[in-house]
């Protein structure tokens, strides 16, 4: 197999209202200068671009056709869209190099989550016939799979708590966070419930935000960047949208993808961890689903509980995790994203550094 | 720098869905009063039923009827209903597992406050009083342990039990802040003083009428202004016949692209102030504004292009913009 | 580097302006189970999953393919959702053949769907954002200026467009999945139609459709494994360039000329015109046949309507094209690329019935979306 590599990472700052259209440009465009920029590339030379996106977010049929204005696709460019997370969009920037159709690849996300009321929004995931109906907000949704698991024992609204201190305070140090700082979890855990038995501390915010990430092949990644991320395992699974017929505690779409994409752990296994985890119980949970033991650390980047740009905020976990590697602050990482409500659809891409 | 221009855009259409064989089925018994669920391969029992068993992906061989009560699996409380939820005041979410099946449901429960929820507690469908063979003819469960009343059958729908329910309708409504690029809130100011205001991108040098987040081929922003006249020639354009929703004038009317003076790109616009049939490309036009109180930050202030009577402008001076 | 990719299979549903009989997972289901059959395949044999579709405001379904995850065989497989406008069918399978390509799985289902009856189809083609100007002229109101300057640039007569309309329609009656099979239809019927957009009548457009596709493509061991005939994927390739932009040829556009120069480098062909018997082209309104001969370099730009008018463009001329009736007989949007795709691989297959080409044993399949923005378009061929 082709040995390919994140060699390149960046991303807008996470913001509640950002003055950018839902066409993403003025996000992208910034992005798109800093991480050419950080490769020494032009944009003549990527070979394929791929982005991420979502016409509801932004309440347009094909939002994003104006986003292909911040590539310049002129000359004409090799270039497709999924309608979902960009972490998907980098799957299949992926391919293309693996075929040896395209030598560099770029993937982009965008989202202006701001625009519409999101939770909202995202209740038009559910089945259109038995619950969309409904309106069940994507929060309560991700309640009653938080519940689930407090009644089981799995986790306890203290320790969903220390996960958002810890990654506020992580958030610290990374520059594109929304939330970032010291708290007490005595102190979350006052606050009333938003929608019982979560907090607002349990939620990612939400966020506007933009990501992009090149990939580029062999010998290409290794004039690019003096240490690049290197894929091991990238797959991804997803499970029944049934709500009511899964185990929401498990994940297994993550636990399958994870095993598929060899993300080992112990000895040999991954020490770096970014977790597409919009609930704090959801991180948990997916510790836990993903194998990953307490030597693993979890989102340096603060996750997507402190900045979660829909659409955006998968592929920005795996350009973090890609960064800790490039940056020489871990040898073996992990970035994973998720798709559709309680963490039905969900992808791995594993990365190391190599000598 | 102004800051960006906002406004309300508000989206939204009755879908109306086809259900197919399975879910006609539950419809229509939910018209009745009554709850359907689909055994699977597995023996398990879902209710709702599925249309595609989750391990062998097939339809399911036949319906079978369940209680319309239930154990609440977990729930979630909704402090601050959003439109169009089940209810308009306090209640709870919950994963209801109705007795005789083995998966859970999702819907809401009127249980007054979040102290009367709990794991493991009954509760009972209450039905809509006017069904029309939809997920809302249960208007939501309740606490209880008895199954409620089924109110008769609807007014007038002749529908209970005796024609299949085929089709739902399910009206989708949602609200969004539209955002302005800032190219674009430069060009709208200048629209609501009565001006046309281009962009020149700084690497290929093309001014963009509207201006646009970035320059198409080169990616960048653009910033120079360049005012531009209200002159321009029509490149191609098509004669409107066929009537359709928002439209202004009645047809036949000529939607035309035109190239302002001064511009690189041309522009959709109407041009009214002849017979659709006098309208060649080349003609030259120019706009004509609405009265200047009628101004706003909009591309509506130019009601439309005339014919200005000058000769045509020649095929070589447009013709790489078709 | 890049694996073997052959299409084992081909279905596709009833295209109806309204089926009202299914679910939008029934109407996906019909087409992937008849795939299926066509491939003597299960859906336990397929490994990933790849739907394709149109704006999810045509539906009011946001990510429909999580929904249909359970109806399509998904769960506990990988799954994508494509989206490339009007192309996106196309890309669908292009993606699909990747995924194969690429060495990562053995069998890969591509399915493309629309159901447009729920809302109706213009509705959310013609939302208007604020301080913009409302859409002035429809949907084929956008291509019809393109086409008046086709007619200038090229100086066809008038009649080339109605020419189009009849064959296709009259091709899409030998054609059972067909939405519109109209056998009588004539030169005379055609022109006698209402002006819909000066130049484009009525039965020169497009229908608006229920439909879905899915295409079932395998790796080399899965076509050899095959009982029936394959479709061996000789090239695929994609371009994409701004919807508008100073300059841009919207009668010959760049990209179109950009993908099809590339995918007949890849599949080694270099006189399309002799080297393809058969062509499934995206015209949605009728001159874009000619138009797009041109595009596709099977003609000299201001030349492709003389294919038309001499008749070759039939299905027993030099140069069939759309002999599935094409895009004006049959438009589920988001199916429309990949039933392109499809029907070109059923004629090299020898599965086209009724409208089967003889001994076509080349075929091209092309697809554009938005406004001539983004190309996708493949080779299959009888043989590797």
């Amino acid at each position: 197999m082709t040995d390919v590599a994140v060699v390149g990472f960046a991303q807008s700052p996470c913001a509640r209202h950002s003055d950018s259209t839902t066409s993403g440009v003025e996000m992208l465009v910034p992005i798109f200068g800093e991480v050419l920029a950080a490769t020494g590339l032009s944009k003549n030379d990527i070979g394929f671009w791929c982005s991420g996106s979502s016409d509801y977010l932004a309440g347009r049929a094909f939002s994003f056709v104006q986003a292909v204005d911040a590539i310049g696709a002129f000359p004409p460019v090799m270039e497709s869209h999924v309608e979902m997370d960009a972490a998907w969009a980098l799957y299949e920037a992926w391919l293309k190099v693996l075929t040896g159709e395209a030598e560099i690849a770029l993937a982009y996300g965008f989202g202006k989550s701001s625009a519409g009321v999101l939770r909202r929004v995202l209740a038009l995931q559910l089945d259109p016939y038995l619950l969309a109906p409904l309106w069940p907000d994507s929060v309560s949704i991700a309640a009653l799979q938080a519940r689930v698991g407090l009644d089981a024992g799995l986790w306890t609204e203290k320790e969903m708590a220390e996960v958002a201190v810890r990654s506020r305070a992580a958030a610290r140090d990374n520059p594109g966070a929304q939330l970032a700082g010291e708290y007490s979890s005595a102190d979350l855990l006052a606050a009333p419930y938003v929608a019982d038995p979560l907090r607002a501390h349990d939620c990612a915010p939400v966020s506007d935000g933009a990501a992009v990430a090149i990939l580029a092949a062999g010998d290409r990644a290794r004039e690019l960047c003096p240490r690049p991320a290197w894929i091991t395992g990238f797959e991804h699974r997803v499970d029944s949208a049934v709500l009511g017929a899964r185990d929401l505690t498990a994940a297994p779409s993550a636990t399958a993808a994870a095993r598929a994409a060899g993300a080992v752990t112990g000895t040999g296994g991954v020490d770096t961890a970014e977790l597409h985890a919009p609930f704090t119980h959801q991180e948990l949970l997916l510790q836990r689903a993903l194998g990953l033991g307490e030597g693993v650390r979890v989102n340096p980047s603060g996750g997507a509980l402190c900045g979660n740009p829909m659409f955006a905020a998968g592929l920005a976990r795996i350009g973090l995790a890609a960064k800790e590697i490039i940056s020489g602050r871990a040898d073996r990482a992990l970035g994973h994203a998720t798709s559709g409500p309680a963490l039905q659809q969900n992808l791995v891409c594993v990365m190391e550094a190599r000598s | 720098m102004d800051p960006p221009l906002r406004a309300p855009l508000e989206i939204g259409f009755d879908y109306t869905r086809s259900l197919g064989p399975v879910l006609s089925q539950f419809m229509t018994a939910l018209a009745q009063g009554r709850i359907l669920a689909a055994r699977a391969a597995d023996g398990r029992v879902h209710a709702p039923p599925f249309e595609y068993d989750p391990v062998t992906a097939e339809p399911p061989a036949e319906l079978i009827e369940v209680q319309p009560t239930g154990t609440v699996l977990s729930w979630s409380w909704a402090p601050a209903p959003l439109a169009g939820q089940p209810l308009e005041h306090p209640f709870a979410w919950a994963l209801i597992r109705l007795d005789g099946a083995d998966t859970a449901m999702l819907h809401a429960v009127d249980a007054g406050s979040a102290a009367a929820m709990r794991t493991g507690m009954a509760v009972r469908a209450r039905w809509a009083a006017e069904r029309t063979g939809h997920i809302r003819d249960i208007a939501c469960f309740e606490p209880g342990t008895e199954p409620g009343p089924v109110p008769g059958p609807p007014d007038g729908h002749g529908r209970a039990g005796q024609e299949p329910v085929t089709m739902i309708t399910t009206p989708v409504r949602l609200s969004y802040e539209h955002t302005a690029s800032p190219a674009e809130t430069a060009y709208l100011h200048g629209l609501a003083q009565g001006r046309l205001l281009g962009q020149r991108c700084p690497v290929c040098g093309k001014v963009y009428l509207p201006p646009r987040g970035a320059c198409p081929t080169c990616g960048v922003p653009t910033a120079d202004e360049v005012e531009l006249p209200g002159t321009g020639t029509v490149t191609t354009f098509c004669v409107v016949n066929v009537p359709f929703t928002g439209q202004r004038v009645q047809p036949p009317y000529v939607a035309a692209q035109i190239l302002i003076d001064g511009a690189d790109i041309p522009i959709q616009h109407l041009v009214l102030g002849c017979e659709p049939a006098e309208v060649r490309m080349g003609m030259r036009v120019s706009a004509v504004w609405k009265p200047p109180e009628q101004w706003g930050t909009t591309a509506e202030n130019i009601d439309h292009f005339r014919p200005t009577g000058e000769p045509d402008a020649p095929y070589q001076s447009y013709a790489h913009h078709l | 580097m890049k694996q073997q990719a052959a299409v084992l299979g081909v279905g596709q549903t009833r295209h109806r302006s309204r089926r009202a009989d299914v679910s939008i997972a029934g109407l996906c289901r019909e087409a992937v189970d008849r795939a299926l059959d066509d491939a003597g395949l299960t859906l336990a044999d397929i490994d990933a999953v790849v739907v394709g579709k149109a704006p999810d405001l045509f539906e009011g379904v946001m990510m429909p393919e999580l929904y249909l995850a359970d109806a399509l065989g998904a769960i506990g497989k990988p799954l994508l959702r494509v989206h490339t406008a009007g192309s996106g069918g196309a890309a669908t399978g292009i993606v699909a053949t990747s995924l194969v390509e690429a060495g990562r799985h053995r069998r890969v289902l591509a399915v493309a769907f629309e159901k447009q009856s729920e809302p109706n189809a213009m509705w959310a083609l013609s939302i208007t954002p604020p301080f913009s100007m409302p859409v002035l002229a429809g949907a084929g109101g956008y291509f019809a200026p393109h086409i008046r300057s086709y007619i200038r640039r090229s100086g066809a007569p008038g009649h080339i467009g109605a020419m189009v309309a009849v064959k296709d329609r009259r091709n899409g009656s030998l054609n059972p999945y067909a939405h519109l099979q109209q056998a009588d239809i004539t030169l005379e019927s055609v022109q006698a139609s209402p002006m819909l957009w000066d130049p484009v009548r009525y039965d020169e457009t497009c229908p608006s459709s229920d439909g879905a596709c899915a295409v079932i493509i395998g790796d080399e061991e899965a076509a050899r494994a095959s009982d029936g005939p394959v479709a061996w994927i000789r090239a695929t390739a994609m371009r994409t360039e701004p919807t508008m932009y100073s300059g841009k040829d919207h009668v010959n556009p760049r990209a179109g000329a950009d993908c099809a120069a590339a995918l007949c480098r890849q599949a080694g062909i270099t006189a399309p015109a002799r080297e393809i018997d058969v062509a499934e082209i995206y015209v949605p309104f009728s001159w874009f046949e000619p138009m797009w001969l041109e595009n596709l370099g099977f003609a000299e730009p201001g030349q492709g309507w003389r294919l038309t008018e001499a008749g070759e463009t039939g299905i027993g001329g030099s140069l069939p094209v759309n002999p599935s009736g094409g895009v004006l007989s049959s438009n589920p949007i988001g199916a429309s690329g990949l039933l392109r795709f499809a029907e070109s691989a059923l004629q090299v297959m020898g599965k086209a019935g009724a409208h089967q080409v003889d001994g076509a044993a080349v075929a091209l399949g092309h697809a554009y979306g938005g406004g001539s923005q983004y190309f996708s378009m493949w080779v299959v061929a009888a043989t590797p």
